[in-house]
């Protein structure tokens, strides 16, 4: 049966490979993740204009790689002996000692740069693999009821963005009715004013009309429950810092660490539960978990902590070796980890039929 | 009946007005009660349906005295969103009140706020699909449907909380006559079948008059309102459609609210005329030079063709109506006009040139187009800056527009902010922005769009010394009314295509949809040749006695 699966579920297989691409510079591992994601989201992206997103996200990726590497020669010191060219050096007052404009560029160095900014830019293709296979704003209706309210704001600001652009537009038409010029950095100044008064009138109009439709009706509670949420979400905030500072100071005592953390979470946990009761909202057809939702989540985990586990332990697989520059070697067990993570493109439904565009629809 | 909703002794006043927006205001509405609202632009219509659910002045602004109560629920204690469960209210344009983006996402959105358990909203939305003739669309974007589907969606999108009150602002001022039938329709239905209330705001009252149970005329300037049977407001209501004044015309009594009622009392009328017809004489047709040509132009958004092969010629002093649903090309056809897309193929001149490879003065000279939106056009902060603007555009005199906007509309402050000044002063001060470049072709797209009866004769005139003067000028429009009062000549497009082209009467009379009221009552059978307006009428009438 086609259908769409959890958002959830791919926001999690999509960081699952994230953590493992964080763990690897190995360019064979990196390039095996991204193709990992490109093979799942050819099989199974939604319809919407979301799922058109992915090429835009690798083309980010190229941009990150070639900053990375551009920055790499131009500003930091060189790694390795094997020069390939010299750029002028520029010298710097003595308050800068240390920092180095220009001067020899090694071949070390540049592939360093070039696998730092490939780790990036996976990363990053991970981040644009989930955003093609479940939109955000998918994700934001499964948010817990007591974070809805902020995750609408969101959405309401998101379908803004393609309004005021559609709004620009108008007013550059009307602009050249009027017999003015279009371009140009005053004809740009000259359409931001009415183009921000018409967006700004445009949400009064939809915060009515949300009012109107019964948008932030509470249900009545006592004070005494209202100050047992307050406390419980502070508490669990105040517990989640020390928590988090007992687990990064080595010389904390330990039961500062996982315990306080723990303890913060649940506390959360409960805080949410208690302010989501005071929303009455309810939600039309909610995206079920079921196995499928499993199978994905689960693939993600053994990429994950099969990468993490072997970084801890110190696999030389994953750091490619930079000087004396070499051909990196497969991991066979890091590859097989990745691998696990292409399984999704069975065992998630595929996505119900992608529809033609209808007549007036935005072409994208 | 139980009353439903009551104001009693009700008075608005918004911050920095000098006098109230409606003062003491008494009404009652009674469960299952179908109520036009009706009066001119700026009168308070939209302030009084506002006031229903709470948005006046819990939104707007400003102080309400006295207490505005629906089923028991005061809306002094209680929010808008309070109300919602109670009170559904369709703001006068769908689009800018969609939440979600989807159709189904928006029916259901209410729903969601309201609490309404998961089983109960799939089992709404499936009925309210159905119900409302959505059920093809269900899962499009909201941005992707026409005019008439989104009001359907948007009235959809309150109906699903089962609201006992419905409250429309002008719901059918942006929708083609169709369109318009098909939303009213399901008005009917709601009323008829479910005994929901309506209440409804609306200009064009040849559209809804014989529906209602009740009329409400707000005079503005904080008079008492007119509250009656349709047949005794319109007695002496100033705003009145084409058929009743007809009917004022002729002396009926009892005063016809429908084209049926009046036919039914014409029939002297219609001999009257007839007698009269052989004796009239049709105005000589003087034939120029075209100055629009457009030949076998196409043009299309993507793979979706909007005018396919369109051969349309324009003279001087021609007022065109280009007519057609939403969606046919109208606006497409007027902006390839004004140069603001080069057509895929064919060739388009105005006064010999192509417009598209004009820019600035010498453009605006030979074209202009006042658009749908005319506030588009006015993006300063006060008349007269916009004004000197313009003269400075068209390389005109300065003071020269000025000038222009007081002879056509002299009550118009020039230090008023544009956004300020009522729709139609609006149109007019965005129509002297054009004209003070003198354009040989003047483009309107939709100019009625929530005018009210004396504004529109106010453009009429002015449209028809326009042409006197020479220019040629296109009215896209859904108003036939207007089409009937002004335009020497219709074309209807569908679907991209001129599917009708000639002389008005010719065209809308043997029609529908396109007929004007005063050509439905007084059509023979026999021939097209029957007046089409009230004025007409009278004119035929005046040369008998």
């Amino acid at each position: 049966m086609p259908r769409l699966l959890h958002p959830g579920a791919w926001w999690l297989w999509a960081a699952g490979l994230a953590v493992a691409a964080s763990r690897t510079t190995n360019p064979i591992l990196l390039l095996l993740i991204v193709a990992v994601a490109a093979y799942v989201v050819a099989a199974r992206r939604s319809a919407s204009p979301w799922g058109r997103s992915f090429s835009v996200f690798l083309k980010l990726g190229l941009i990150v790689i070639a900053v990375r590497v551009v920055f790499q020669a131009i500003v930091s010191a060189p790694i390795g002996t094997t020069v390939l060219f010299t750029l002028p050096a520029v010298t710097l007052p003595e308050v800068m000692a240390g920092v180095r404009l220009g001067g020899a560029v090694t071949l070390e160095s540049l592939v360093a740069a070039l696998y730092d900014g490939m780790r990036l830019a996976t990363i990053l293709i991970c981040v644009g693999a989930a955003n093609s296979l479940a939109s955000p704003a998918r994700l934001l209706k499964a948010v817990p009821a007591a974070l809805y309210e902020f995750g609408l704001s969101v959405v309401v600001a998101v379908t803004f963005a393609p309004q005021l652009v559609a709004d620009l537009d108008r007013i550059r038409r009307a602009r050249r009715l009027r017999g003015r010029t279009v371009g140009g950095v005053r004809g740009t100044a000259a359409v931001a004013l009415p183009v921000l008064e018409g967006a700004l009138e445009r949400s009064v109009t939809l915060a009515a009309a949300m009012d109107s439709r019964g948008y932030g009706r509470q249900a009545q509670r006592s004070t005494l429950v209202r100050r047992v949420t307050a406390g419980a979400l502070l508490g669990a905030l105040a517990l989640t810092v020390i928590g988090a500072y007992g687990l990064l100071d080595a010389s904390a005592p330990a039961a500062l660490g996982l315990p306080m953390l723990g303890l913060g979470l649940l506390l959360g946990v409960a805080g949410f539960v208690l302010a989501g009761r005071r929303t009455v909202r309810t939600r039309y057809r909610p995206d079920p978990w079921s196995w499928p939702e499993w199978g994905v989540t689960l693939c993600a985990v053994v990429t994950a902590s099969t990468l993490v586990g072997l970084s801890m332990w110190g696999d030389p697989g994953l750091i490619a070796p930079i000087d004396p520059l070499a051909w990196p070697a497969v991991p066979l067990l890091a590859a097989a980890a990745i691998l696990v993570s292409v399984l999704p493109a069975v065992i998630a439904p595929p996505a119900p039929g992608r529809r033609t565009p209808e007549p007036g629809e935005e072409q994208t | 009946m139980s009353p439903i909703i009551e104001f009693t002794s009700v008075t608005i006043t918004y911050p920095g007005a000098d006098r109230p927006a409606l003062a003491e205001v008494d009404l009652v509405i009674d469960e299952g009660e179908f109520v036009l609202v009706i009066g001119e632009t700026g009168s308070g219509k939209t302030t009084l349906l506002r006031a229903v659910n709470g948005l006046v002045p819990h939104f707007t602004g400003g102080t309400l005295a006295g207490s505005v109560r629906v089923a028991g629920r005061d809306t002094s204690t209680h929010q808008p969103r309070d109300l919602a469960d109670i009170v559904g209210i369709v703001p006068q344009d769908p689009l800018s009140s969609f939440v979600t983006d989807t159709v189904e996402e928006e029916l259901a959105y209410g729903m969601e706020c309201l609490g309404v358990p998961a089983p109960t909203m799939r089992r709404r939305v499936e009925e309210t699909l159905d119900l409302l003739g959505l059920a093809d669309v269900r899962d499009r974007a909201l941005l992707s449907l026409s005019g008439g589907q989104r009001q359907r969606v948007a009235i959809g999108a309150v109906l699903t909380a089962h609201p006992r009150v419905l409250v429309l602002d002008e719901p059918t001022s942006a929708l083609d006559p169709g369109a318009a039938e098909e939303v009213l329709a399901v008005l009917q239905r709601l009323v008829h079948d479910l005994g929901i209330t309506v209440v409804l705001a609306e200009h064009r009252l040849e559209r809804v008059l014989e529906y209602a149970d009740r009329v409400i005329h707000v005079p503005g300037d904080a008079r008492p309102l007119v509250i009656g049977t349709p047949a005794s407001v319109m007695a002496t209501s100033p705003v009145a459609p084409p058929v009743v004044r007809l009917g004022r015309l002729a002396g009926w009594s009892p005063l016809p609210l429908s084209v049926r009622d009046a036919r039914r009392q014409a029939h002297g009328l219609r001999e009257r005329l007839g007698s009269l017809r052989a004796r009239a004489t049709a105005a000589p047709h003087i034939p120029t030079a075209p100055v629009v040509a457009v030949a076998r132009t196409r043009a299309s958004y993507g793979p979706i063709p909007a005018l396919r092969g369109v051969t349309l010629d324009i003279a001087q002093g021609e007022i065109v109506a280009l007519m057609g649903r939403n969606g046919a090309g109208k606006s497409t056809l007027l902006s390839t006009l004004v140069g603001l897309r080069r057509p895929d193929a064919g060739t388009v001149r105005i006064d010999g040139v192509d417009p598209a490879t004009l820019t600035g003065p010498r453009l605006i000279g030979r074209v202009g187009l006042v658009p749908q939106d005319s506030t588009d056009l006015l993006q300063r902060d006060s008349v007269v800056a916009e004004c000197a603007d313009a003269d400075r555009d068209a390389g005109v005199e300065p003071g020269s527009t000025a000038r222009l906007l007081e002879r056509i509309a002299p009550e118009i402050t020039a230090e008023a902010h544009p956004r300020d000044l009522s729709e139609g002063q609006r149109l007019v001060l965005a129509l002297a922005v054009i004209l003070v470049a003198t354009p040989a072709v003047l483009l309107l797209d939709e100019p009625t769009r929530g005018l009210d009866y004396p504004t529109k004769e106010r453009l009429t005139t002015l449209l028809r010394d326009l042409a006197a003067d020479g220019h040629a000028i296109v009215v896209a429009t859904h108003d036939v009314e207007l089409a009937a009062e002004t335009a020497t000549r219709v074309v209807v497009l569908a679907d991209g295509e001129i599917v009708a082209d000639g002389p008005t009467a010719e065209v809308v009379v043997g029609s529908p949809l396109f007929a004007p009221q005063v050509a439905k009552v007084l059509v023979d059978h026999a021939d097209a040749d029957v007046p089409l307006t009230v004025a007409a009428v009278r004119d035929a009438l005046a040369v008998s006695t």
